[in-house]
């Protein structure tokens, strides 16, 4: 049995009068704040002419939960577990920076362990945020599941290590000014070493999986790049200024806690396109794992607090102060006034992926609409933190 | 859950034949298959996902298939705070699901508005606005509650009726399935509240 397909001929067919009228018009599509990608409820009013992406306005103040007000009438201590709730995935660094300001504020020196901690926390803080901003990425790009369910496996272990010293899976509320609020035993330090020794081995597997992977190479090589110069005027550090080769780790330029003691380099990109992106990422984590195994060998025995700290009726000298650490986002600061009464007079807060958000529309115009996702999912937002 | 007498049925059982009602096949099929939407809104929003990834699972129970279209979603997990921006969206995409659909209100904020209760912009419980189905308290609940909030809104489908007068709320004709938008007032939401759902705890003082 034969058919005959139909087929018009070409004087037939439409198209020269389709693409005369459609020139020039573009299409106005809101993406967001309820959509797979977008990391929360982060909108953004693309125009787009067909599939290519003209014109992004970011719309933002859907998770705007009134945090510095909040932190204005609050106690200094009474802050503390807001700063969880910035960025979610990374409770452990948020709480150092905001102990960092108010012992800025206070001249409180922190006992020697503590500083050891604080380091091992916000390092396996590093590795579980980095890991799932790995799996996210690639579930933006399509790869829809395994590499997530590979990186949520690895971030489950470091929860529980969280979980076994702090109480709280996510919102560990675990530092204090002038130190920490529980110690850790050595049979927690032990099981956390186990757990930093056998994470080489998730990374080994990711990188083989994605790192020479075609159809990865191809989605985010060339696509979003950024130039140093245009990311320096823009205030953007972490990873994303460091993926545009501009030398710049608050951990070496700062050296605040004990990071000068430690040996670690910095990983630098070169074309700053969402693949070096990517790839900073992945490096950091190699990084991070060196400094943690560091780490556990030297930290000393001791207290963990300060006993000279009235963290009760505290009440910080007048006067102002900006701490800041290199969260795995970027740069984390908090501003503190005080005015000598137990609450802050202004409390604010310098988000990184706020800061890094605001040139996504340099990054994204002349790409196609599935890039923007892309693109967007490599600046690492977290949408407590943009919104506040 | 139904009027087949039970000692009659296992006996029939014991000969190889398996007796069932349209009401408990048609509820057995329902509550292992509930369609999730794919909506997260703060940090208990992560613990969905997690609750949905490699340790804890939901595929279990019949729940992996997340949607990110409210027109293929049967259950919205409202996982996060609810700010007064972001609330007639929600209220929107409930309206937009096919009945019959179930709202879990996850964590303290989407209860009351949580430690953020406070805050000028933050909505004071998302029941103010639809019906809520399960609450979990926490902040944010651990998986294994949320696990539980879905056993739970199981156990609830397998109890509901298809016929009679205490049928299923999606069965019954004068039951509303959408809820008006709020719209944003010169100060609040209007109306602050929807009176038809929000039914505040009555606390009685002697």
């Amino acid at each position: 049995m034969t058919t005959t397909i139909q087929t018009l001929e070409p004087a037939e067919r439409p198209l020269q009068i389709m693409s005369s009228r459609l020139e020039g018009e573009l299409l106005e599509v809101s993406m967001g704040p309820q959509h797979p990608s977008t990391h929360g409820v982060f909108r953004m009013n693309v125009a787009l002419d067909g599939e290519i992406v003209r014109k992004l306005k970011p719309v933002f103040g859907y998770l705007h939960r009134n945090h510095e007000k909040i932190g204005e009438n609050m106690s200094y201590l009474g802050s503390m577990p807001y700063t969880d709730r910035l960025d979610y995935f990374c409770s452990m660094t948020n709480n150092w920076a905001y102990a960092l300001s108010v012992e800025k504020l206070a001249g409180i020196e922190v006992p020697e362990r503590a500083e050891y901690l604080r380091i091992i926390l916000a390092e396996l803080t590093r590795l579980q945020n980095h890991a799932s901003l790995l799996g996210f990425l690639l579930s933006d790009m399509g790869a829809w599941g395994t590499p997530l369910m590979y990186a949520f496996r690895e971030r489950e272990k470091i929860l529980d290590l969280f979980e076994s010293l702090s109480g709280s899976r996510m919102m560990c509320d675990y530092m204090r000014f002038g130190g920490c609020r529980v110690d850790a035993s050595a049979d927690w330090l032990a099981g956390a070493k186990k757990i930093v020794d056998a994470f080489p081995k998730f990374l080994d597997e990711f990188e083989k999986l994605i790192v020479e992977n075609e159809i990865l190479i191809a989605r985010t090589q060339e696509v979003g790049k950024l130039s140093a110069d245009l990311a320096i005027s823009a205030g953007i550090t972490g990873p994303m200024l460091r993926a545009c080769g501009v030398n710049y780790d608050i951990r070496k330029v700062d050296g605040y806690g004990f990071y000068p003691r430690f040996k670690f380099r910095i990983p630098l990109g070169e074309h700053g396109d969402t693949y070096d992106r990517l790839m900073m990422r992945a490096l950091e984590m190699r990084e991070s794992i060196g400094i943690l195994k560091q780490a556990f060998e030297q930290i000393p025995e001791g207290p963990i607090m300060n006993p000279k700290v009235k963290i009760r009726g505290f009440r910080p000298p007048v006067g102002e102060a900006y701490g800041r650490i290199e969260a795995p986002k970027g740069e984390l600061g908090f501003y503190l006034i005080s005015d000598g009464s137990p609450n802050p007079y202004r409390y604010r807060v310098r988000p990184p992926s706020f800061i890094n958000l605001t040139i996504l529309e340099d990054l994204c115009l002349g790409h196609t609409v599935a890039d923007v996702m892309v693109i967007l999912g490599s600046v690492d937002i977290v949408m407590g933190e943009v919104d506040r | 859950m139904s009027d087949i007498d039970e000692e009659l049925r296992s006996e029939l059982q014991r000969q190889g034949i398996w007796v069932t009602s349209m009401q408990e096949l048609y509820n057995w099929g329902r509550k292992n298959s509930i369609w999730p939407l794919q909506f997260g809104l703060a940090c208990c929003a992560i613990e969905m996902i997690a609750t949905a990834a490699s340790r804890y699972d939901i595929a279990r129970f019949g729940g992996e298939i997340f949607r990110p279209s409210p027109r293929q979603a049967d259950l919205m997990i409202v996982a996060g705070t609810v700010t007064k921006k972001m609330a007639p969206q929600i209220v929107r995409l409930y309206n937009q699901m096919p009945d019959p659909k179930y709202v879990i209100s996850m964590g303290a904020c989407a209860i009351s508005g949580g430690p953020f209760k406070q805050g000028y912009n933050v909505l004071k419980g998302i029941d103010r606005y639809i019906p809520v189905d399960v609450y979990i308290p926490g902040c944010p609940p651990r998986p294994e509650a949320l696990l539980h909030a879905f056993m739970e809104l199981q156990r609830k489908i397998d109890e509901q009726k298809l016929t009679g007068a205490g049928k299923a709320a999606h069965l019954d004709r004068t039951h509303p399935s959408e809820f008006p938008v709020p719209a944003f007032g010169a100060h609040d939401l209007e109306p602050a509240a929807n009176a038809d759902v929000f039914r505040p705890m009555k606390i009685e003082r002697t």
